[in-house]
């Protein structure tokens, strides 16, 4: 049987076709803005280049940029309410007081707090102000505000007062989309609180991306299931995508990250993948990516979400080239994004980007060599200087020894990348373009349990880890992972502190390869 | 005035990201995460707020200090967060009850969160906080700071909630008493408050407060930042800054946590790997990192400092962030004189923790010699 992995990118839509651990087939066609047709393109120009019948592609696995980037750019974000139950209590630190000034103001810039929200032991700090809330619910509409974020102050413990307020907005607000705190995180009420309005943001776009998504496999004619890569480079159905989009973030450079490892053999390196918005810089330790020790941040903004520890740059293909008043060349984070094939000079547009400079310099052939000859030289200096301290300082962040570490380049946009950086030597494998559809394509998958045991009734903490990891087992192999593939990726027990009957939080996380698909 | 240019240095917001990553390795593993606090420091900073230190030698001899902190359980003070004005309340209505004017805020511990707090109080205040702790790095409770063990009661003493709840202890018998009643006023004020002391004078300070933190902290935040921004290895500019050594990596394979007594227990079990290949690191935790032992040998002991980094960006990990796969380095770092006489090894010696089976034996001790033996 055949997998078919899809990397929807800012800039490209690329796709492969893998049987056990050879690549087919792998192809890049534009993204486009109704994201269907570009992943149309894709998805035929790769069944054509392979030769393979669709009936026995067996899965298809997409990873999607599209989330992560529209918080970096700042675009396709809707408003949101984000309402706090907590006062008296967190007072001093409204919503959204550690977010970059534009991206709060992209959400709308609209916190609201309320009194209510619970103590750790489960009392609450105070009643929820249901007026309040009303008079939230008026001023959200006049204010045509479509989604809502509610988080209640240790709602991960006691989500009742989440979930009434989003009943008592609703009731005024029946179309409003809620998005409450404790369907998305853990404890630590600012990272959780930033998630949710994250999310919230991102509904109206998730919604729409997803079933482009299935009208595409439909009109293709794939009848097989099809999966959605998340931040830790396991897959999820297209429901839980459409609900918690939040939740793709980083996998595109988890993807890229397993590809470019997949692809060259080298277990241990920096990748820096390339694309037509954002450049993402990573570690690959022992072939996985280095994941993230504590929180991480996302377009400017502190999140615990577990993920890899990549560093993005707005730096990318289709980057806008700028020149101010006192001669500075700045290049990016605005960028033309899948509109390059239209808008770059090369491509007979009239906008000055990244590529341009390329093909000016003579570092890339595409498109129209002679549109970029009338480029001032001076200007493409500065900017390809530009590119490369860009490049360097990413690269250099992302390096955990002295050691001389290979830099493995994939993505479109790796054109921009020199031969070597620095002292470090660059290396970009076949298939290089499209390492993070081939990263999708080997995508895990995952299985779960978080729940809180009572070790008084006689039952020992190995028993309780031993259950938790069994039913974890269980859940991935259901989900269609090979049971000699599982490995434990996450096994946590946290007492909680205070509470009688001696509870314990346990979190297992397993994963294991797709229908017996060994990756590595 | 102590607030006078030449006493005291203005801290800027960049002192505080430097303050807030100092601290949490200060914090050996315990005083939870500066993170809530800087945000507060910063904000009080762009309200138009002077967040001041004055050092010990500045402080007059009768200067009266209050010493301030967050008391209770770091993970509330993460997900309830404060009100903003529970420290400010607690300075007053102790100022009113024993009739006298604060000249300056002194801090428990500047290990952790609790660097934080006395800065923001005092900066709301108007008055400085001092440059020195009661810790030199974090300990579980209140009376194992150097102004308890060294004889000053710290009651009366003012707790209070972001409910506007104002409580004052009026006298406890024993220091040991007096941690025990505010543990449990906590619980009843939802698990983190703020707790301020009876004032102790400039002249008890300059004799028995762990000297120069804010100072030692804000350097030692700017080493990491410098250590970073140059791609030098972090953890060798923190052990270069705080005399320490690096004494295992490896990565978490097991983590056991229990409660007893309403603080989190246990220990986690570190596989080495590089030049501690094949040896077997654990470090036994009460909120704080306390034992460090090598294949079952103790070898550092509290009252000396035990740092668990992230062993890439040299962050400093908290007890409750710990977690299986992690790839940590750890660290041991001589604690101040100050902790290792009889009497504070009776109240923070392995002994104080319960480990009546572990002998202390002091860390570096000729490291501490021969920096001393340098300073005269």
């Amino acid at each position: 049987m055949y997998r078919l992995g899809i990397d929807v990118g800012g800039t490209n839509t690329d796709a492969v076709i893998i049987r056990d651990r050879e690549v087919l087939a792998g192809v890049k066609a534009a993204t486009t803005e109704d994201v269907t047709s570009g992943v149309l393109e894709a998805l035929e120009q790769v069944l054509d280049k392979a030769g393979v019948d669709r009936a026995k592609i067996s899965n298809v696995m997409i990873g999607t940029t599209h989330f992560t980037n529209a918080v970096i750019e700042r675009r396709h974000i809707s408003p949101v309410a984000a309402i706090r139950l907590g006062l008296p209590a967190t007072a001093c630190l409204p919503p959204m007081v550690d977010w970059p000034d534009d991206l709060r103001k992209a959400t709308g810039d609209l916190g609201y707090m309320v009194t209510g929200g619970y103590e750790f032991d489960g009392r609450p700090i105070a009643a929820l102000d249901e007026d309040e809330l009303d008079r939230i619910a008026d001023d959200i509409r006049e204010k045509k505000v479509k989604a809502a974020a509610i988080t209640s102050v240790f709602s991960p413990i006691n989500r009742d007062m989440e979930v009434a307020a989003c009943e008592r907005l609703q009731r005024k607000i029946p179309d409003l989309s809620v998005v409450l705190s404790s369907d998305i995180g853990r404890i630590g009420l600012l990272e959780r609180e930033s998630a949710a309005i994250m999310n919230a943001s991102l509904l109206a776009l998730s919604e729409h991306t997803v079933d482009a998504f299935a009208r595409a496999l439909k009109t293709t004619g794939l009848q097989c299931p099809f999966y959605i890569t998340q931040n830790d480079g396991t897959l999820m159905d297209a429901e839980t995508v459409k609900r918690f989009p939040v939740l793709t973030f980083a996998s595109g450079p988890t993807n890229s990250m397993r590809g470019a490892a997949f692809l060259t053999g080298i277990k241990n390196g920096v990748v820096v993948d390339i694309g037509g918005t954002t450049t993402d810089v990573g570690a690959l330790q022992q072939g996985f990516p280095r994941q993230a020790a504590t929180v991480v941040d996302i377009g400017g903004v502190r999140t615990n979400f577990r993920m890899p520890d990549v560093f993005s740059v707005g730096l990318g293909g289709g980057s806008l080239v700028q020149q101010n008043r006192d001669g500075m060349v700045k290049v990016g984070p605005q960028s033309v994004g899948y509109r390059i094939a239209q808008e770059a000079l090369v491509f007979g547009g009239a906008t000055l980007t990244a590529t341009d400079i390329a093909v000016a310099l003579g570092d890339a052939e595409v498109g129209d060599v002679a549109k970029a000859e009338r480029i001032d030289r001076a200007v493409a200096e500065a900017a390809r200087a530009e590119m490369t301290r860009m490049l360097e300082a990413a690269v250099e962040r992302s390096r955990i020894s002295p050691e001389p570490v290979p830099v493995i380049a994939v993505g479109g946009g790796s054109i921009l990348m020199p031969s070597k950086l620095g002292e470090l030597e660059v290396l970009r494998p076949d298939h290089f373009s499209v390492a993070n559809a081939v990263g999708a394509a080997i995508a895990q998958i995952s299985g779960e349990i978080d729940r809180i045991y009572a070790l008084d009734n006689g039952l020992s903490r190995e028993e309780c880890l031993r259950q938790a990891q069994e039913e974890a087992t269980r859940n991935a192999v259901r989900a269609g992972a090979n049971i000699d593939t599982i490995e434990v990726i996450e096994r946590e027990d946290v007492p909680l502190a205070y509470l009688p009957g001696n509870a314990t939080r346990i979190h297992v996380k397993v994963v294991g390869e797709m229908g017996g698909v060994n990756a590595h | 005035m102590l607030t006078r240019p030449e006493r005291c240095w203005t801290l800027t917001e960049d002192d505080i990201l430097a303050l807030e990553i100092g601290a949490a390795i200060l914090g050996t593993g315990g005083g939870g995460n500066p993170y809530i606090g800087k945000l507060r420091a910063r904000q009080a900073l762009r309200d138009g707020h002077k967040l001041r230190v004055v050092s010990l030698q500045a402080l007059p001899d009768d200067a009266k200090v209050v010493s301030l902190g967050g008391i209770g359980a770091p993970l509330v003070s993460f997900e309830r967060i404060k009100e903003g004005r529970e420290g400010l309340r607690c300075v007053r209505a102790l100022e009113e009850r024993l009739g006298f004017k604060a000249d300056a805020i002194a801090c428990e511990e500047i290990g952790g969160q609790n660097a934080m707090e006395p800065l923001i109080v005092a900066s709301l205040a108007g008055i400085p906080v001092v440059d020195c702790d009661g810790m030199g790095r974090a300990f579980p409770e209140m009376q194992m700071s150097t102004y308890s063990i060294y004889g000053h009661r710290s009651t009366p003493s003012v707790m209070c909630d972001p409910h506007g709840n104002v409580v004052i202890f009026d006298h406890a018998i024993s220091e040991k008493w007096h941690e025990r009643m505010a543990r449990a006023c906590v619980i009843a004020q939802g698990g983190a408050s703020t707790l301020a002391s009876a004032p102790m004078s400039g002249a008890f300070l300059k004799r028995f407060a762990v000297p120069n933190s804010y100072t030692r902290a804000v350097a030692l935040g700017r080493a990491v930042m410098e250590a970073r921004r140059n791609h030098a290895d972090p953890i060798a500019a923190i052990c270069e800054m705080e005399q320490g050594k690096l004494i295992h990596t490896g990565k978490i394979v097991d983590l056991k946590r229990h409660l007893r007594g309403g603080f989190v227990t246990g220990e986690a079990i570190i596989e080495g790997f590089d030049a501690y290949q094949g040896e077997t690191g654990s470090v036994l935790i009460q909120n704080e990192n306390l034992v460090f032992k090598r294949d079952g040998q103790v070898e550092v002991v509290v009252p000396d400092l035990i740092i668990i980094l992230d062993i890439d960006g040299g962050e400093a990990i908290t007890t409750e962030m710990l977690r299986y796969g992690q790839r940590v380095a750890v660290l041991a770092v001589p604690c101040h004189p100050l902790l290792r006489t009889s009497e504070a090894l009776e109240v923070i010696g392995p002994r104080g923790f319960g480990f009546d089976d572990i002998v202390y034996r002091p860390f570096g001790a000729d490291v501490v010699r021969n920096q001393r033996a340098g300073d005269e």
